[in-house]
């Protein structure tokens, strides 16, 4: 990719990541860590790419990316059931329990 | 060349959908919306990655994703929500371990790179091994494997020139395309060794800002290798988690008024605390279960203040109970909540939540500190530092400046408590001695207990 490009996405996603943040109530900062770090389990695609084009002649680089691929895979679903779990509890006092959405 | 445009686009799609699932998670009205979407992006994103061409050893990918996968999920299905924490700071490190493994990929493979992406890919790898072996004893310690901080020597310095000498050597390595297998083993090695001397001596409280600045440290480290792979999903994704990242760090740090400096390069340690601070006048009055339940019976307006000790009890539920009965009596009961209660910022909420303490009875620091004042009773379970008001007062304590949730301000406080020794950051708490304060010994589970029981046999 152009150098360039690259660092203009760079500075956008980090703007974005700035401003989606920042209106987030204080009761849901745990959740919200817990999915951001999810959301970073996307890790498992680059792993998936670095084993897929890893030389199947070199265990070295087979052992690595077996690696890669099975903690990222690790990061990706440990983090979605975790985040799930907090924000299927969360509900409001006004409602009944069971349709909190 | 079809097929890489259609792998190139549902990557596109799942950027934006992390974005929008990110932003959906800012309100509790549509967080698991936004989660739920984030998982279908991802399922969707992996599996178009099977399309990419060119792709290898697709067993073995199929089988480190069915393991990996499998356990962290059983993992974290079972895990109890007091134990929530250190399974988030066990999948973050586990994600940075990835971010850099696949670095270590690139570098064994002796692919040559330009110098931007040398840079990166190096920085990267740090990065995430830092973000792995630190994590890895983020959770020793909050599982309690890890019992102590441990503070080297002249712990700065070797911070210092071991930060050094891992950048030299990642430089190097990554900038030769012909790096051996030992240069490389040494790099990571001394990246893992880092972020372990890093991690190590910070304790207690300090424990959720290091899990948040980690977290946004495995983003970064995803966005940098998304990078060498010339990926802009990972780039996307992981940039946004670096900064929000970051900013939730910000956010945390403030709340306990101690700058990030401050907690990486002076940990707050029981040592630091023993022999400081004025001597605290007055001594420590008992109250029972029966007194306790008919000052909260008659009571108009009580404020729960609870701490992790409530948590490790799973005492939660009864407290909830006892606060059901209270408000069945016609007293107004809501709870107070601590930014930092429980090992991270919101983690109390979760807890509560858990118990079925709906979302709006519970209040932020700066919501309901103009509030005690006109309690009745505030009623302290299992929370100490947060509530210690030496914080305002006490220039030479460690804690000072710290905001607390000011109960002494209530008419009447009561204090559950195990037992009579200093908190988890081993500072003596002037509430427990103030005239209004009464102390409820006993583990928060079985003192709540006898309350309820008191409780119940007022209204008969």
């Amino acid at each position: 990719m152009e150098g360039f490009a690259a660092l203009y996405i760079f500075m956008l996603a980090a703007f974005a990541g700035y401003e989606v943040i920042s209106r987030v109530p204080v009761i849901l900062h745990t959740p919200l860590m817990s999915g951001s770090n999810f959301v970073h389990g996307v890790v498992l695609i680059g792993a998936m790419v670095a084993l897929g084009h890893a030389d199947p002649e070199d265990p070295m680089q087979l052992v690595i990316g077996f690696f890669a691929v099975f903690l990222g895979a690790a990061n990706a679903a440990g983090g979605y059931i975790v985040t799930e779990r907090m924000l299927a509890m969360f509900k409001s006092g006004g409602r009944k329990e069971g349709d909190a959405k | 060349m079809s097929s890489n445009w259609f792998v190139s686009m549902a990557y596109f799609v799942a950027a934006v959908v992390f974005i929008l699932g990110l932003k959906a998670m800012s309100s509790p009205v549509t967080a698991r919306r936004g989660i739920v979407w984030a998982g279908f992006a991802m399922v969707g994103a992996t599996v178009v990655t099977f399309f990419m061409p060119g792709l290898h050893n697709v067993g073995l990918i199929v089988t480190a994703i069915v393991l990996g996968g499998g356990v962290a999920w059983w993992s974290g299905k079972t895990v109890k929500m007091t134990d929530m924490p250190q399974m988030v700071a066990i999948y973050n490190g586990m994600g940075g371990g990835a971010a850099a493994a696949i670095a270590a990929v690139e570098l064994v493979r002796g692919a040559p790179h330009d110098g931007i992406t040398a840079t990166l890919m190096a920085l990267g790898a740090i990065i995430g091994a830092v973000a792995f072996s630190g994590s890895c004893v983020a959770f020793a310690k909050l599982q309690g494997i890890m019992k102590k901080a441990i503070r080297l020597k002249a712990q700065n310095n070797v911070n210092f020139f071991l930060a050094l000498a891992t950048f030299g050597v990642g430089l190097t390595v990554s900038y030769s395309s012909q790096a051996s297998g030992f240069e490389v083993f040494l790099f990571f090695a001394l990246a893992l060794a880092l972020g372990t001397v890093l991690v190590m001596p910070i304790g207690g409280a300090d424990m959720p800002v290091v899990i948040s600045l980690l977290n946004a440290f495995t983003g970064l480290a995803v966005g940098f290798e998304g990078f060498v792979l010339g990926n802009p999903a990972l780039i996307v994704a992981g940039i946004v988690v670096g900064a929000s990242g970051t900013l939730l760090t910000q956010l945390m740090a403030k709340a306990m008024n101690r700058p990030i400096k401050n907690i990486i390069f002076t940990p707050l340690t029981g040592a630091a605390a023993e022999g400081e601070g004025g001597a605290i006048e007055g001594s420590m009055k008992e109250f029972s279960a029966l007194d306790a339940a008919s000052v909260m019976r008659y009571a108009s307006k009580v404020i729960i203040v609870p701490g992790y000790g409530m948590a490790v009890a799973g005492a939660q539920h009864k407290v909830w109970e006892m606060a059901q009965l209270l408000e069945e009596g016609g007293v107004e009961v809501v709870f107070a909540i601590h930014p930092v209660a429980g090992r991270m910022p919101g983690h109390m909420n979760v807890l509560l939540a858990e118990a079925g303490v709906p979302y709006d009875k519970i209040f932020d620091l700066e919501e309901i500190n103009a509030d005690f004042p006109q309690a009745d009773v505030a009623l302290v379970i299992g929370a100490n530092d947060v509530v210690n008001p030496v914080a305002r007062t006490d220039k030479t304590s460690p804690i000072y400046g710290m905001p607390i949730l000011n109960v002494d301000m209530a008419q009447n406080v009561i204090v559950v408590k195990r037992g009579k020794g200093a908190g988890y950051s081993g500072i003596e708490n002037a509430l427990f001695y103030k005239d209004n304060c009464r102390m409820l010994y006993g583990s928060a589970q079985q003192a709540i207990g006898e309350v309820i029981t008191h409780v119940k046999a007022l209204e008969a």
